[in-house]
């Protein structure tokens, strides 16, 4: 009976914010009623009796997948109203294939019963004495190893094309060349002067700035490189 | 391994639920027809009706294999979103819109 009780309530909940998710007018108020339809899809889940995947579902989709589309909509200055100008155009559109599919659905699926063919046992070897998770986990690990590894792979994949879709080279921003700095000799920086005794090394052309190899990336702020006044004065005297 | 609370509930609802979800999330696909990013959400709707169907019908066959592939497909849902939303920046900061309508580069 409290189980039927959650069942509905869970099921209320869920289909209220799939209602709000696509009928509200803020996008964040669409993210959060998606956080609030996966947080009580999970219920549904614990009431199937999926243990596991209603915690994947709370910490991947709401702790990941809701968080990222939050963070897009409210870093992306997207003019909304904007957005909700064809509204009244479509809505008569998607009702009408709404509807047609529900009514589809309701006659596919209205006549279904489900054949017990299947022993509730046959499948899952331990499976009633183990947990949900313990059950899924010898599955995964054994029957569908290599499906699991491909799956990270998927992940893998999805997350280095992010970070290649959204990385961008800004020419202006100056950040550290490490092989660039091993790569620098002493000779390219540092210039070594004769000269007598008072003389001064603006008679000889004045410090020469550094020399093409290092210079073209720090041509413009650097002019002043301390290292070359102390050379000259150390040989000199 | 059937549950207690599948036996309790039934598959119906289940279904009932599930079913109502795609809906909504077609619906939902035909009523934001300018912003990407609410498209997605009606896709991930839609997903998350295909994985209750999968879990409830997993519960009632007592058979594990179900949750097995909506663990997959999570996997991949999340991967598409985590997709998606980069194309939809990238966009957005090359264009300054994310109406689909505008999405024409290609001639489609």
């Amino acid at each position: 009976m409290i189980t039927e009780i959650a069942f509905y309530l869970f099921a209320f909940v869920l289909v209220l914010s799939g209602v709000m998710v696509v009928s509200a007018r803020n996008p964040v108020h669409s993210v959060l009623f998606l956080i609030l339809g996966f947080f009580n899809a999970a219920g549904l889940f614990l009431i199937a009796g999926a243990e596991f995947l209603a915690m994947i579902l709370v910490i991947v989709y709401v702790g990941a997948v809701a968080v990222l589309f939050l963070f897009v909509v409210m870093m992306l200055d997207v003019n909304f109203d904007q957005l909700r100008e064809g509204l009244q155009r479509y809505a008569p559109v998607g009702l009408a294939v709404g509807v047609a599919l529900l009514a589809e659905l309701i006659f596919a699926v209205g006549g279904f019963h489900l054949v017990p063919i299947v022993t509730p046992t046959a499948a899952a070897p331990g499976a009633p004495v183990l947990g949900n998770t313990a059950a899924l986990g010898q599955l995964i690990y054994t029957h569908y190893v290599l499906l699991f590894q491909l799956c990270g792979l998927v992940l893998l994949v999805a997350m280095i094309g992010a970070i290649v879709l959204t990385l961008r080279e800004r020419p202006s921003a100056r950040r550290q060349d490490v092989s660039l700095q091993h790569l620098r000799q002493p000779a390219d920086t540092i210039q070594l002067m004769t000269l007598g005794l008072n003389a001064s090394v603006d008679e000889l052309g004045g410090f020469i700035r550094p020399r093409d190899g290092y210079g073209a990336v720090a041509a413009h702020g650097t002019n002043r490189a301390p290292e070359q006044h102390q050379t000259d004065h150390h040989h000199g005297t | 391994m059937a549950s207690n609370g599948l036996q309790a509930v039934g598959l119906g609802p289940f279904l009932t639920v599930g079913a109502i979800l795609l809906v909504l999330g077609v619906f939902g696909i035909f009523l934001n027809r300018k912003n990407v990013i609410i498209l997605m959400m009606s896709i991930e709707l839609i997903l998350l009706a295909g994985n209750l169907n999968l879990v409830a019908f997993s519960a009632a066959h007592g058979e594990l294999s179900g949750q097995v592939f909506t663990l997959f497909s999570l996997t991949v849902a999340a991967a598409e979103a985590a997709i998606g939303l980069a194309i939809v920046t990238v966009y957005f900061r090359n264009r300054g819109s994310i109406q689909v309508e505008d999405v024409t580069l290609m001639k489609g």
